[in-house]
């Protein structure tokens, strides 16, 4: 009983939200891993192409809801997302044509490429800015918890309770629809072969009769589709604050690095190992602890082995234990 | 430090930013058109001379024919601009003077991927398989210009390298280097191509390996196709070829059949030694 | 145009913009933006050193220009005895001990092998970990707890009297140690990215920036974290007792000026004396070392490292030589910066601000060129106040022709803040767009 006790306390305030949590940076870094894979640099702008996509999703859900348009016991904002998906994407592709593809017919190397995402990010981060406010917001609506702490009780009988929010539950629900539906494309689909392809081998690809504007374009939308998920399901998890989602972009890129950059089962395992660390490190566990340890041991303090604002510390140690000892991350990297 | 500043990254190798590797072909732009001629050999690069961008020229004035049935090769020191005469027909740099014609069509303007759909099939020296895909995956890219069956023409090339139909799930880069020189042509061939070229085939692959990919080459004429290969061991190549071509410096310095050329005391001298 | 008419061009430019918000506006603003901008175009010369000369992308500035900060408080801020008293040695042995457990687990990597290293590893780090909280938890109660709404933290190595004031020299002492603190933080992170099989600089930078800020956040009894270190000690005079200098007060009146006026214009003049020092003299130390066997070393380097190696070159260690010393610049303008804002705000540090626009100011001026990253560290500066200050009056003109009860104008006007960014990244963009060098290249 103190055994069973100890693990849902666990499951409850570590595992459920570090899982939500994973799934939102693993949907994250894919989109990162998918532009370093078919455009070959790392997106700077990735966190804020999140924060864009959750402010039209936010616009649309306050529209539906003045409309009376709801989901009952979901919220609300998962109707918005296919619509601010196709707006996001029609922004990238906007973005793309504007500015990336000059750069592309000039074979630019990567790095300028950065140089130029850097750009790109600031002026997305004004654009959300003006388009939305910097203010916190919450958006979610519906029913609040899938279990309630009360009712996980009353069924077990167990002391410790388990509440799993609505909003964690749609996420997992929502994160491995769209990582299967990935998978499916790039391993099934004519058109995602022709990405790996792509990726792999640029010439070769070319030689093949790939269309690498087609690729290009296929991969600014599944990017767009990707961050906008993961930025409105992390906004329906915690709230949408423009300034967090840029610095969502360290651990979505320790995450897909750790992973293997440009590997996409990588950027998911990395998503989940960050998410995993951060939680665990940073949350006082002292009463898990009481429940498992027999009683002279049970500790004193709160033993939280760092406080919650070392949570980037962690993500950074992990990236640089596994780099000293796989370089090329935990799968092997630069390939999708 | 380049003319193009885009292209200037101050010798940046950050792996956590940027992807090693990007494309590096500069091929003759798309949009060009083909116009049809008459009275010329299958595939001919007629007096072609040209470079890379806007580099010299490296080729002078050079002519290479294949008609079907025949293998051609071209041999020649190192240098000597084999490869490029390949890459020109395949319209891989520019052709500022002479043409490229293939089955009665002028298609020295169009570019690589519209020669492939005119019926061009290529290998390139390196990298030429897509080496995180599997075998099964090199070929269907290879056919991505393709929207019919693939079926056939995958069992034919099965027939034709029977170790890649056993090694059709595991991925391309697994495999020994005589192995990928066959997912390499294997891919080029699925476009059923109606004339096959290829990059120096042979380097880097074992004397015996070498022998058994000869011998499957030939298998590939036999099925009608013409073959066009750039040769470093020019001994082998003259022996199985219907046709051959010597380039010194770019130009043409001996042509004729395999047998005649490997008879030829000037070249004998010069390039098989002895 | 040759390079001495672009430079000089530049430089008339800025000079303009500058003597334009003076004359136009006023001249207090105008001397906020020269010492800023002086600071701005001292981080730019450092991460010029670094992308410029090297090709090192650094994306972890605000980590350095924080350490920097922290530095500037450390040596300038007078030291609190009575938290020394209290826990000081404790945290100090504290951390001695964490060393002494990081010496000890390279020292078992190397020395061990097999299982025993594993074991040893473990058992080192785990007992370590705790034996050091335990010490240090207490420790940094202790200090912490020494009048909290004030204090509690340890302070600095000011000795000149309660506030400092009698020793404002040791304020300038600070910034070349902020500048060393930023150096050895440089070390070890270069010594770890660069020392990996490929290079793995930009994320190890960006992430040790946050944790930089997340330390300077958490560790109160160091830099108080978000409760702030204010009225840090001044190298220069203050306004109060210029104002009760009659020399002072007098001289103001021959020139006409009311002493309040001459009181804060002189102060901003002092300071901008100082950093135009800092910044010439770093001018010209860059140059010359661009010039120098070194400089011509780092760029053959740079523009073939393959060529650079079989001539015998240690490119690791020319990399991680000049991140060091690209560092050890932001880390210097962090303290100068931290001094002149006359407050230390972990809060305040965001990487927009003190990472990537410092990025834009190298991109803008011209990467490679040390003038034109100095001056587009200055024009950028401008160009940052600038929007700030007259955006929104800009935008309330521009939206004139809506009515002023429109929710279009109001959410227009509103957001001219923000549009700081917007013009940041647009001016970024259409430089590397069309001007790809900068505005001064790289010869």
């Amino acid at each position: 009983m103190e055994f069973l006790n100890g693990l849902v306390f666990l499951t409850n305030f570590v595992i459920i939200p570090a899982t939500a949590y994973g799934a939102q940076l693993a949907l994250g870094a894919l989109g990162i891993t998918l532009v370093y894979a078919i455009l070959r640099f790392s997106n700077f702008a990735h966190g804020d192409t999140m924060a864009f996509g959750t402010a039209v999703a936010i616009k649309i859900t306050a529209g539906l809801v003045a409309l009376g348009v709801t989901l009952g016991p979901l919220p609300t904002a998962l109707l918005a997302l296919p619509i601010a998906i196709i707006v996001t994407g029609l922004l990238l592709l906007g973005t793309d044509w504007l500015i990336y593809k000059f750069y592309r017919e000039q074979k630019a190397k990567p790095v300028i490429l950065v140089i130029v995402s850097l750009g790109v990010m600031f002026v997305m981060n004004g654009l959300t800015r003006v388009f939305i406010g910097v203010r916190d917001i919450q958006f979610t609506d519906g029913a609040r918890f899938v279990i309630t702490v009360r009712q996980f009780r009353d069924a077990t009988g167990l002391d410790e309770g388990l509440a799993i929010r609505t909003t964690q539950a749609i996420t997992l629900v929502t994160a491995v629809i769209v990582m299967a539906a990935l998978f499916w494309f790039l391993n099934r689909t004519r058109t995602g072969k022709s990405m790996r392809a792509f990726s792999d081998n640029e010439d070769l690809a070319l030689l093949s009769g790939i269309d690498p504007d087609r690729v290009v374009r296929v991969t600014w939308l599944i990017v767009a589709a990707l961050a906008t998920t993961a930025g409105v399901l992390y906004g329906l998890d915690k709230s949408f604050k423009a300034f967090t989602y840029f610095q969502l972009l360290l651990p979505m890129f320790a995450a897909a690095i750790v992973g293997g950059i440009g590997n996409p089962v990588g950027a998911i395992v990395g998503g989940f190992l960050i998410a995993f660390a951060e939680v665990t490190i940073t949350y006082p566990l002292k009463k898990v602890l009481t429940y498992w340890l027999p009683e002279s041991m049970a500790p004193e303090g709160l033993v939280q082995l760092m406080s919650g604002d070392y949570k980037f510390a962690v993500s950074f140690m992990i990236l640089i234990i596994v780099l000293l000892f796989r370089p090329t991350g935990l799968f092997k990297g630069q390939s999708i | 430090m380049t003319d193009n500043a885009y292209q200037d990254d101050r010798g940046n190798k950050d792996r956590s930013i940027t992807k090693p590797g990007g494309g590096t072909a500069q091929p003759v732009a798309k949009g060009g058109k083909s116009t049809a001629v008459t009275g010329s050999a299958f595939l001919v690069g007629q007096g072609m001379t040209g470079g890379y961008g806007k580099g010299p020229d490296i080729l002078h004035d050079c002519t290479i024919a294949v008609d079907p049935g025949e293998i051609a090769v071209i041999v020649g020191p190192n240098g000597a601009g084999k490869s490029t005469a390949m890459k020109a027909m395949f319209g891989m740099l520019d052709v500022r003077q002479g043409s490229v014609v293939l089955d009665g069509e002028d298609i020295t303007r169009l570019s690589p991927q519209d020669r492939v759909v005119k019926g061009m099939g290529f290998v390139p020296q390196t990298q030429n398989i897509f080496t995180s895909m599997t075998v099964e995956e090199n070929l269907e890219m290879g056919a991505f210009i393709r929207r019919d069956d693939l079926r056939d023409t995958m069992a034919q090339i099965y027939d034709l390298f029977p170790i890649l139909k056993d090694k059709r799930n595991q991925a391309a880069g697994e495999l020994s280097g005589g192995q990928r020189q066959q997912v390499a042509v294997g891919r080029a061939l699925m476009t059923k191509p109606k004339v096959l070229m290829l990059d120096e085939p042979t380097a880097g692959v074992s004397p015996i390996v070498m022998d058994e990919l000869f011998d499957r080459i030939i298998e590939v004429a036999r099925t009608g196709i013409p073959i066009l290969m750039v040769e470093q061991n020019a001994r082998q190549a003259l022996e199985i070829a219907d046709k051959a071509y010597v380039l010194v410096q770019g130009r043409n310095a001996h042509t004729g059949t395999g047998k005649e050329l490997l008879a030829d005391d000037d070249v004998r001298r010069s390039f098989l030694g002895g | 145009m040759t390079d001495t008419l672009r430079t000089g061009l530049f430089t008339g430019l800025v000079v303009l913009l500058i003597v334009g918000t003076g004359v136009l506006d006023n001249w207090n603003l105008a001397l906020i933006i020269v010492n800023y901008g002086l600071i701005s175009a001292i981080m730019a010369l450092g991460v010029n050193l670094q992308w410029g000369l090297a090709g090192l992308f650094n994306v972890g500035v605000m980590g350095f220009v924080a350490l920097g900060g922290l530095a500037s408080v450390l040596i300038s801020m007078p030291p609190v005895p009575e938290a020394w008293s209290a826990g000081g040695v404790q945290v100090l042995g504290a951390l001695a001990f964490g060393l002494a457990v990081i010496v000890a687990l390279v020292a078992s990597y190397k020395r061990t092998s097999g299982r025993l290293r594993a074991g040893l590893m473990i058992v080192l780090m785990i007992a370590g970990f705790f034996i050091f909280r335990s010490i240090f938890d207490a420790g940094v109660a202790a200090i912490e707890s020494v009048n909290p709404a004030s204090t509690g933290f340890l302070g600095g190595l000011n000795f000149g009297g309660d506030s400092g004031r009698d020793w404002p020299w040791i304020v300038v002492i600070g910034w070349p140690v902020g500048g060393l603190l930023a150096a050895g933080a440089a070390w070890v992170i270069g010594k770890t990215a660069l020392g990996l099989r490929s290079d793995y600089l930009a994320i190890a930078t960006l992430g040790i920036a946050e944790i930089i800020i997340a330390v300077l956040k958490n560790e109160n009894w160091m830099s108080r974290g978000v409760m702030n270190v204010i009225g840090l000690p001044r190298p220069v005079p203050y306004e109060t007792d210029l104002q009760a200098d009659p020399g002072f007060v007098e001289a103001a009146a021959n020139l006409g000026v009311d002493p309040v006026t001459a009181s804060t214009i002189s102060v901003k003049l002092a300071y901008s004396g100082l950093f135009g020092v800092f910044l010439i003299v770093l001018l010209i130390l860059a140059q010359r070392a661009l010039h120098s066997p070194w400089g011509r070393m780092m760029r053959a380097i740079r523009d073939n490292e393959v060529a650079a190696e079989a001539m015998g070159k240690d490119v690791t260690r020319r990399h991680l030589q000049v991140f060091v010393i690209g560092s050890a610049i932001c880390g210097l303008a962090g303290a100068m910066m931290t001094t002149l804002d006359g407050q230390l705000t972990p809060a305040g540090y965001q990487p927009l601000r003190f990472t990537f626009l410092v990025w834009v100011m190298v991109i803008v001026g011209g990467s490679g060129n040390n003038f034109g990253a100095a001056l587009g560290g200055m024009l950028i500066w401008w160009l940052w106040v600038a929007v700030g200050e007259y955006g929104p009056d800009l935008m309330v003109w521009a939206t004139s022709a809506l009515s002023d009860d429109s929710a279009l104008r109001q959410s227009l006007v509103d957001s001219a803040p923000q549009m700081r960014f917007l013009v940041m990244g647009t001016v970024l963009l259409l430089i590397l767009r069309f001007s790809p060098r900068g505005i001064l290249p790289e010869k």
